[in-house]
């Protein structure tokens, strides 16, 4: 087990997980499982660009959606939901 | 396309484009020019609210007949019109707006349009994210939305399909007398010639009574279930329809994609296509004093787009006085959506020479003229650009 | 109001850093804004293996006085002399009390927004796992995992290696290294970093660390499988087609300068850059620009003209002439690196009528064929309408038909739409409304 200082935690779709301090929302989120949202026609998606540009890392943090997890930082105790499928129409 | 056509629609906005497939469907031999694309203008930057106004019963009929009309038409538009009956919300802040409220419902039931008083609790549940305190709401279940790009291409193309023909990118630079005079130096020849380029319809008609009005949109990523109806701040048909100076108003519209589009603004005078962001903020605060959590939603653009506004509040549809060859079918103003079926019908009723579904003239564009017709126009002489 | 800068720099990369130090070390009081959890743009993104010149830089940049807004997006400029940014995690941070955006106010401003990879479609690029070259390096350097993971860098440009080497650092397996283009068309940049001994011994010592991996010139991914994600990538060279097995495949073609900015300010590009003097002013009276959004030209060239810029805008036009005049000795790299790097026509044929150009509204090629243009797409299609405005499909639109990007708007970035609004309003919304 990491000292406090050298670990941030958070949950990422309920699961815990431990990172570094620096680490992105992104990162952890491809840390605790495979994509990042969902794309309008149902297709599972992942971070592309890494730097803000393409939208494709979009989570839920904290119950707001739409964050580019790829340009914040994890948080303690953030509670970070993915999409795994469309959401009822 | 050499010959004489029937009827050249120089215009392939909502309303050149409803009006293009009205006359093919009557068999005339149809053409449209527009010089950039379908639905470029104003119906790109349009919200798509189809929606029955009552603010004079020639704004009544003709709202409440078109929208009649795109419902008829609603089972055969494809999926990316996003055609939806959402029901419009005049949202009443008190009792005096509530009066109002039960003012104008007599007036739709009366037109035979379908109308709901809400109160303070009953607006609470069809619409959770609106401020609480609310007097109430009058609900007009028949209004709808939908994305006016893809309904003018899909207008267009019924056309096409029914014998009429495109010509884009194409600019008319003259038409009149039967001609039409494109930009490359050749003519059409015309029986009758329809107008329908919106803000664009003076650089043809100069001294035409249209101003062009500029408006803000904002939409949002998406959303969905932030709200359910189209939501319009009661106030709005006073604000909207004043002809006063810059104004804005509480609008918001539900997209199928669960997008949502906040508006309105109206200023004149404005030229560009820039963002005036003193009127930008001003409708912004004004949405979120309906909608206090809206502020908290990401906005993903901002637009301007012009409305073609005439003097009293009604578009000018129908035959031209002083050019027999020549129609009109502009100054809708921000109706051009809603208005536009009906436009079509009217236009080609005109040109059959047969009687429309509603009394045509107060729209005809002689009201405004002298009573010698005399009209402050001309036609071929000036090199004038349209768009 | 906020009180005004007498320079502010948008981006806090190689280039922003040195227009903000030289501008801060010319007594002059500096801001800088950048949209990055931390400052050192892509190439000097935070974590270890950064050069000694990035250190020193990084340290300059710590040691001045300039006050810096790092994880604020720039979103609009609603007036001459202001531009608006919004704090990143505004939405989600913990304290209620900070603003969520901020009016800077500027005498002159020094645009270094840098670039963005180029990303070309192919069946199977949207698959997760498939990432940008700098995409998955920078995704790496912000915490991800890479050691033991099989991973084929593609695409085109210097870049391609700089990442293969830094991954291979920390313990990736580089299966590939896949150029698209031809050692010929490469000719002219070998000559170029022949002669700049530091850029020699760069290039030598990556292609050391890499040595185990293939490194393939005129090679391309042609497809990329998998089910939930990546599982192997299909690889062409020439006539010949094989499939590899991994983890990640990195694939960039080349770099897109970030004009939104600039646009908006009413600056004058050209073919795509924006247009400068020599002293890196643009056509926009006080407005500078310096870095890749001038020229694709790397680290030291965005260095130069970052000082450049904030000398010139500082006044001191002899220290800025003279370092102008370096420049001009390294652009002939940068027409080297250009026609290096010009894309292979044959790249047009990678997507499929199904395969989705537009990621954020899935618009697929076979509905952008019969378009006329990009607003014509827009509007018909909705490609280019999602929260990336068409800063990735716009690209890849650009290859594929030739089509040019239109007016840029605000928000530059999708914004909280109480960013429009806010308590510095000087405009009373009663008075913009009548009196019922």
């Amino acid at each position: 087990m990491a000292e406090p200082t050298s670990s941030v935690a958070l949950t990422v779709d309920g699961k815990p997980v431990q990172v570094v301090p620096g680490t992105t929302v992104a990162a952890a989120a491809l840390i605790a499982g495979t994509q990042t949202r969902v794309s309008v026609s149902g297709e599972p998606r992942a971070p592309l660009c890494g730097m803000g540009i393409c939208f494709e890392c979009r989570v839920t943090i904290d119950g707001v959606p739409h964050q580019r997890s790829c340009q914040i930082l994890c948080a303690p105790g953030m509670q970070v939901a993915t999409a795994r499928e469309l959401p009822a129409p | 396309m050499t010959g004489v056509w029937d009827v050249v629609v120089i215009g392939a906005g909502i309303v050149g484009a409803a009006c293009a497939r009205t006359c093919a469907a009557s068999g005339l031999r149809t053409a449209v020019i527009d010089a950039t694309g379908i639905g470029a203008g104003a119906t790109a930057a349009g919200m798509g609210h189809i929606v029955v106004m009552d603010d004079s019963p020639a704004q009544l009929a003709l709202t409440r007949w078109s929208q009649e009309l795109w419902r008829e038409l609603a089972a055969e538009l494809p999926r990316e019109v996003e055609f939806e009956c959402r029901g419009t919300l005049w949202v009443a802040t008190g009792e005096d707006e509530m009066k109002e409220v039960r003012r104008r419902q007599p007036v739709y039931a009366s037109a035979g349009v379908p109308a709901e008083i809400l109160d303070s609790r009953a607006l609470a549940e069809a619409e959770p994210q609106l401020r609480k305190g609310l007097a109430g709401a009058l609900l007009v279940p028949s209004d709808a939305v939908l994305y006016p790009p893809a309904a003018a291409a899909y207008l267009m193309h019924e056309a096409i399909r029914m014998g009429a023909q495109m010509l884009s990118p194409q600019r008319v630079v003259a038409a009149g007398q039967g001609r039409v005079r494109l930009r490359d130096g050749s003519e059409l020849s015309a029986k009758r010639i329809v107008n329908a380029c919106g803000t664009g319809a003076t650089d043809l008609l100069p001294g035409l009574p249209i101003r062009r009005r500029r408006g803000h949109l904002v939409i949002t990523d998406r959303y969905p279930g932030f709200v359910r109806h189209q939501l319009v701040e009661l106030g709005y048909l006073k604000s909207a329809h004043s002809i006063a100076s810059d104004s804005t108003a509480f609008n918001v519209q539900p997209r199928q994609t669960g997008q949502l589009l906040i508006g309105s603004s109206r200023e004149f005078g404005a030229e560009d296509t820039s963002i005036n962001h003193a009127l930008l903020r001003a409708m912004v605060q004004r949405a979120a004093s309906y909608l206090p959590a809206i502020g908290r939603l990401q906005a993903i653009r901002v637009w301007t787009g012009f409305r073609a506004a005439t003097p009293d509040k009604l578009p000018l549809i129908g035959p031209w006085p002083g050019d027999e060859s020549l129609c009109l079918a502009t100054g809708h103003e921000g109706l051009g959506i809603t208005t536009s079926l009906a436009t079509g019908k009217l236009i080609a009723a005109e040109i059959l020479g047969e009687k429309p579904g509603i009394p045509a003239e107060p729209y005809f564009p002689a009201r405004f003229l002298g009573e010698n017709h005399s009209a402050p126009v001309q036609t071929l002489c000036g090199e004038a650009a349209h768009g | 109001m906020n009180p005004i800068l007498d320079i502010l720099v948008t981006g806090a990369g190689p280039a922003g850093i040195a227009a903000a130090v030289t501008a801060a070390e010319c007594g002059l009081r500096a801001g800088v804004v950048d949209d990055n959890p931390a400052s050192g743009g892509q190439i000097w993104r935070s974590g270890a293996h950064l050069p000694a010149g990035a250190r020193r830089w990084k340290a300059r940049f710590d040691a001045a006085a300039v006050v810096r807004f790092q994880g604020w997006r720039v979103i609009d400029c609603p007036e001459p002399g202001v531009v608006r940014a919004q704090r990143n995690d505004a939405e989600v941070a913990s304290d209620p009390a900070a603003e969520d955006r901020i009016d800077l106010h500027y005498r002159q401003l020094i645009l270094a927004t840098g670039a963005r990879e180029r990303f070309l479609p192919f069946p199977g690029w949207t698959l997760p796992n498939v990432m940008g070259a700098g995409g998955l390096d920078a995704m790496v350097r912000g915490g991800l995992p890479i050691a033991g993971k099989r991973v084929v860098v593609a695409g085109t440009g210097p870049l391609l290696l700089a990442v293969a080497t830094h991954l291979a650092a920390r313990g990736a397996e580089i299966v590939a290294i896949c150029e698209q283009a031809s050692l010929a068309q490469m000719a002219p940049l070998m000559f170029q970093v022949l002669r700049r001994p530091g850029k020699l011994w760069q290039g030598a010592s990556f292609r050391w660390i890499t040595r185990k991996s293939r490194c393939l010139t005129r090679c391309w991914p042609v497809a990329a499988q998998g089910d939930q994600r990546l599982r192997s990538v299909t690889l062409q060279r020439d006539r010949k087609q094989w499939t590899v097995d991994c983890d990640y495949l990195a694939c960039g073609f080349h770099l897109v300068p970030s004009t939104e900015l600039a646009a908006l300010l009413g600056c004058r590009l050209e073919n795509g850059f924006v247009a400068t003097d020599e002293l890196m002013q643009t056509s926009a009276p006080g407005i500078w620009c310096a870095g890749e959004p001038s020229g694709i030209g790397g680290v030291e060239l965005s260095l130069l003209e970052g000082q450049i810029a904030a000398l010139a805008a500082a006044g001191k036009t002899g220290a800025a002439r003279r370092l102008a005049a370096q420049r001009r000795g390294a652009l002939p790299f940068v027409r080297a690196l250009e026609s290096a790097c010009r894309l292979n026509p044959q790249l047009r044929d990678l997507a499929r009528d199904e395969t989705i150009v537009c990621r954020c509204e899935d618009v697929p090629l076979k509905a952008l064929r019969d378009r006329t243009g990009w607003r014509d797409a827009r509007l018909h299609t909705r490609c280019g309408m999602g929260p990336c405005q068409g800063r990735i499909c716009g690209g890849a639109a650009e290859f594929l038909f030739g089509w040019h990007a239109g007016s840029i708007r605000p928000p530059l970035f999708p914004a909280l739409v109480s960013c429009f609004s806010g308590p510095d309003a000087a405009l009373d919304p009663a008075t913009h409304r009548e009196a019922p």
